[in-house]
Parts: C-alpha cells; sequence; structure tokens
C-alpha cells in the first residue's frame, strides 16, 4: 500500500563546525553563525528522511517534506528531495524566527493539518541546534495522533508501524496504529547521498512557501511571539584547557611515560 | 483555576527498585521545595511497586502517590500520559521534574503539549529566581557547545534532568512522608501502542554508567578489531569500553556503547579516551568524568581541550606501551 509520508526538517547551523569556531553574542543571546560555514539540513532529520525513503522503496509512496524558518537556503532545503522526496512546503516568513518548541510544533501541526493527508510523519529525535528534542512528540499531541520517539527501525504492514524504539539498554519493538508520528534516532544509520539525478530533479523544484497567515494563524502566534519559554541568557562554559601533554621520543615511550604520570597523580 | 503549590518527581524503579535517577531528582526536589517552603511530591507509575515509594520518603519526599494497575506494567505514551494528566489535574504541582531516561524523554513531552504548558529537556542545573520565585533551567544546547537558561510563566514549570547532575540526599529511614495510592480508571482500548519486544542488548562485564574507569574509542579506531585492544585495557582497570558516534555508525560495535548527548551519560574517575576527536556532542556524555586522558594523533584535537593528560600521537603505537605499563603498575 502505497503511502502519504510527511518529514519535518530543520535548516541549522552545521553542528559538525570545529567547536573552536563556536561564538556566541551575549547582548542578543544569539549564536553567530560561523563564516564560510554553510547551515545544513538537522542530521537526525536527514536520518527521518531516510526512514521515509527506505518505506517509499518497499511499497510506494508520497514523501512531503516540510521545512520552518526564514531565509531558507534553496540548495539545503532542497537536498531530500535530491535524495528522493517528492515535494517541498516551507513555512518561510520573518514571523517564524526565535521560535520554541511550543510554536514551531503549533506550526507545524497546523500546516500538516493543511496538507491534510497523511499515514505517517517522521522528524528528528532532536534538532543539532537547541537539542530541545519536543517538537515530534508536540505535533503528535496538536494532531492527535499517537507517536514512538527515538526509533531505529520502522516497518509498515497492514496499517500499523512496526517500531524499533532504542532504550538504554536495548531496543523495544512497538506496534502503533497509522496515522502516527515518529522520531529517528541516529542508530537508524546513515542517510542516503543524493544522486546526480535526484539534483537535477530538485532543481526544477520549486517549492510551495507559506506565510503564517496561509496556514490561518496571526504572526503573533508564531516564532518568538509564540513562545512559551522564555530564554534569561545564552553562554558557554568555561573551559579550564589545562592538558598536561606527555612527550617523549618515541610514541610507544609517550605511552609508558604517561602510565607513570597517571600513577604519580594517583589517577591510577 | 487551582494554585499551583509544591514540587513534584516523577519516580521511575530499575529492576524493581528506586531508581538513582529518581534519587536525585528528590535531591534537587527537596531544595527548590525548600526554597519555595512548599512540598516535595513524587509520583510512581507502574504494575508493582514495592519498596520505592518508602525509599522515596528516605530520600526527601514529603508525600509520595502511587498509581499501581496490571495495566501500566510497561511503559506506553498513552497510558502513563492518562495517569500523569490527571495526577497533574488533581494535584496540580507548581513544579514537575522527570529524569532524562527512556521514559522520561517520551512522556515528559507529549504531556507538557497535553497539559499547554512548556518543558525544558536534559537540565543539568535548576534554580529557583529570587525575585520571580520562577524556576530557571539551565541545559546544554548546540550540542553541548553553549548552554542555555530558561523560564516560564506556564503551570506547572516542567523540566527533564541529565543522569548524574544533581546529587541525591543521604537516605534517612526514620523520615516521615505519607504514601497516598492514586486511583486513576484506565481504558485499555484508548491505547494506540502494543509493546510486541523488549530486546536486551547489554555487553557483558562492568556495565558503562557504573564503570568507574572507562576507555572509549573513537573514529580513529578503525574497525572492530581496535576495539579488542581497548577491551584489553579496560579489563585490567576493571572498567568498560565504551565509543563515540562513528564506531557505532560505522556498525564497529553495538549503539549500546554509544557514549554522548544521544547516547550514554557517563561519570567514571577514569575516561580513556582514544582516537576520539572530542567532537562536542561527545564530551556532553563525559565531561562529567573526573580525570579524562586522552590518546591522539591530531594535536588540535578538540578533546585535548577537555583532557587532564594526554598523548599526541598514533594510538597504534601509543597505546600497547601504555596498557602495558598500566598492568605492570597495577601489579606492582
Amino acid at each position: 500500500m502505497p503511502l502519504n509520508m510527511i518529514v519535518c526538517c530543520k535548516q541549522v547551523l552545521d553542528p559538525e563546525a570545529p567547536p573552536a569556531s563556536f561564538k556566541i553574542d551575549s547582548s542578543t543571546n544569539k549564536v553567530i553563525p560561523p563564516p564560510g560555514v554553510p547551515p545544513v539540513i538537522s542530521p537526525f532529520d536527514e536520518q527521518a528522511v531516510e526512514a521515509a525513503l527506505r518505506i517509499k522503496d518497499q511499497q510506494g509512496g508520497k514523501i512531503t517534506v516540510l521545512s520552518l524558518g526564514n531565509n531558507l537556503l534553496r540548495d539545503v532545503v532542497k537536498k531530500p528531495l535530491s535524495m528522493g522526496a517528492d515535494e517541498l512546503v516551507l513555512l518561510e516568513d520573518e514571523a517564524f524566527e526565535g521560535g520554541d518548541s511550543w510554536s514551531i510544533a503549533n506550526a507545524l501541526a497546523t500546516a500538516i493539518k493543511k496538507i491534510g493527508e497523511y499515514d505517517l510523519i517522521f522528524c528528528g529525535r532532536q534538532a543539532a541546534d537547541w537539542d530541545a528534542g519536543q517538537v515530534g512528540s508536540g505535533i503528535a499531541e496538536i494532531l492527535g495522533i499517537p507517536s514512538v520517539t527515538v526509533a531505529k527501525k520502522v516497518e509498515v504492514a497492514d496499517g500499523k508501524a512496526k517500531v524499533e524504539r532504542v532504550i538504554a539498554d536495548g531496543y523495544q519493538v512497538i506496534e502503533i496504529t497509522l496515522p502516527a508520528l515518529i522520531t529517528v534516532s541516529n542508530e537508524l544509520g546513515e542517510a542516503r547521498y543524493a544522486t546526480l539525478k535526484g539534483i537535477m530533479a530538485a532543481a526544477k523544484k520549486q517549492p510551495v512557501v507559506w506565510k503564517p497567515s496561509d496556514i490561518g494563524l496571526e504572526p503573533s502566534q508564531v516564532g518568538a511571539a509564540g513562545r512559551r519559554t522564555k530564554l534569561l541568557k545564552l553562554f558557554q562554559p568555561v573551559k579550564e584547557g589545562k592538558c598536561e601533554l606527555v612527550e617523549a621520543d618515541t610514541p610507544a615511550e609517550a605511552g609508558a611515560k604517561l602510565a607513570t604520570r597517571l600513577r604519580e597523580a594517583k589517577v591510577i | 483555576m487551582a494554585e499551583y503549590k509544591g514540587v513534584m518527581v516523577y519516580g521511575e524503579l530499575l529492576e524493581g527498585k528506586i531508581s538513582s535517577i529518581t534519587t536525585e531528582l528528590l535531591g534537587c526536589g527537596r531544595r527548590l521545595a525548600d526554597e519555595l517552603k512548599e512540598e516535595l511530591l513524587c509520583i510512581f507509575v507502574g504494575d508493582k511497586l514495592d519498596e520505592a515509594p518508602k525509599k522515596a520518603v528516605a530520600f526527601g519526599a514529603d508525600k509520595v502517590y502511587t498509581a499501581e494497575d496490571p495495566l501500566l506494567k510497561e511503559y506506553q505514551t498513552d497510558s502513563y500520559i492518562a495517569v500523569m494528566e490527571k495526577a497533574v489535574k488533581d494535584i496540580s504541582p507548581r513544579i514537575l521534574l522527570f529524569g532524562q531516561t527512556s521514559v522520561g524523554r517520551d512522556l515528559a513531552p507529549s504531556l507538557a503539549f497535553r497539559l499547554g504548558t512548556s518543558l525544558s529537556m536534559d537540565c543539568i542545573e535548576l534554580g529557583i529566581d529570587p525575585g520571580t520565585k520562577l524556576l530557571q533551567q539551565t541545559r546544554p544546547v548546540y550540542g553541548g557547545n553553549a548552554r542555555g537558561t530558561f523560564t516560564s510563566e506556564t503551570s506547572p514549570q516542567m523540566a527533564t534532568v541529565r543522569k548524574k547532575a544533581m546529587s541525591p540526599l543521604e537516605p534517612d529511614e526514620s523520615r516521615k512522608g505519607e504514601i497516598t495510592p492514586f486511583k486513576v480508571e484506565l481504558d485499555p482500548t484508548k491505547v494506540r501502542t502494543k509493546v510486541l519486544e523488549t530486546v536486551k542488548e547489554e555487553v557483558t562485564g562492568v556495565k558503562l554508567e557504573d564503570a568507574q574507569a572507562i576507555v572509549t574509542g573513537g573514529r580513529g579506531i578503525g574497525s572492530p578489531d581496535g576495539f579488542k585492544q581497548l577491551e584489553e585495557l579496560a579489563k585490567a582497570l576493571k572498567g568498560a569500553v565504551g565509543a563515540s558516534r562513528p564506531p557505532c555508525d560505522n556498525k564497529w560495535v553495538p549503539d549500546t556503547m554509544q557514549i554522548g548527548l544521544t547516547g550514554k551519560i557517563v561519570t567514571p574517575e577514569l575516561y580513556i579516551a582514544v582516537g576520539v576527536s572530542g567532537a562536542s556532542q561527545h564530551l556532553a556524555g563525559c565531561s562529567g568524568a573526573k580525570n579524562i586522558i586522552a590518546i591522539n594523533k591530531d594535536p588540535e584535537a578538540n578533546i585535548f581541550r577537555e583532557a587532564r593528560f594526554g598523548v599526541v600521537g598514533d594510538w597504534k603505537q601509543v597505546l600497547p606501551a601504555f596498557s602495558e605499563k598500566v598492568k605492570e603498575l597495577l601489579a606492582g
């Protein structure tokens, strides 16, 4: 049975950028984007696209990708299309900036209602910027559908999904009725690369762009204005950065010397 | 509208006993309740709670609610949320704390949205703002590169708390507290999920969370075989072997060995990172270790910013001699 699937993808600052390049503007409580490092789709969201693609590979279906933000870079947000997704809907407006889990989940859920038909909604387990980990569960609650979080495998048969959910010492196999929302964890495995054919097809595809009014929301209900939490302070933890490097003529000698040094310092 | 009062801890059991994260939450909750001059409440949801509610009193709770029902044998979002939704509506706590556990990270956000309130996940510090009396919730953001402090004016104020971020009180078995059964009518037809199977993948030997010494391999280890050498060293130190994300993603080792933001959080005395670059996402899982030791061929590797001792060099050449010397010193 072909399925209608929706995947929520967030454009974020590249989490793989060197930690030393990470800077905060403490007067605005915002991160200063590192120069020369383009944004990416949050890695867990890419894996959410992968989860949907694996189902599409098996039984066919349509994948609609939904991204929310302002000044979304087309090359970045089109990546899921070049991997094999079918449609792209952008919630793009100044008013969507600065949201928290509540205002983001509310806007996404409202847009999903407008899209209308869906069997499965996928999100990453958390976004690589704010690491809040709530938007997936929030969308499910607002839509009144069941959810499974932190999935590493998803299969669909007979109107139900079978989901492997990661737990501390293994995993659980959970059966869930459709429509349902699933958040995907890195244990799912790497997302596929874009194909050349996919990149060319994605380049031709025009995303649908919705503003708050297109989904029936006031600017005061979305983004920073719609927040339920207040960010008091954003700061970088202080690092001591006092590593004692043990040196010797050969790497092996350095290894032995390190052990001796640890004993002297009563670490072993 | 009801007045929101008291600090409530969502209690969990581990292998039939009160879990350590619950005792940590009670320790933190006690401090917050005292600052607010309010009560510390605790609720357990499950099918067989045994001694855990009594223990919660010993660890600082004033009142413990017990929701016991055979239908609550296994955690399922729909059944547990039904209990907690009713509990919050009946008891109306000012603050509601969960552990950042398999259950907490699933239940807390669903419940927050169900109740129309807000939540901060994975907090490492909680305090009461002296002026507004609001809960200040501090948690790592941007993969551990930064921290954010949040407040919210919606009630209850909810947070999940990272394991080992808070300290439990010394248990006092003579402490007095009230234990009250909490009745909820459950409708099994409203539970839209079914747990078909629970698969344990725990590796043998010392558990990562309990280990006092951990040897962790990163991308630089390069293969499953490389991890055998780490095991040998871990064995000598009576510790456990962990991994950063790349070895798990590459299937060199099981996912359950992953230490980091999305894996396990560990706080051993000794943490030896071998071929680990030290991405913030990984450090989020091990920065609570007392002594971090790094072996990495890249002198610029971020792990050296976190380590107390280190060697710059190829681990294949450094580690055998290091392990040999460690064994010799431990034997002597």
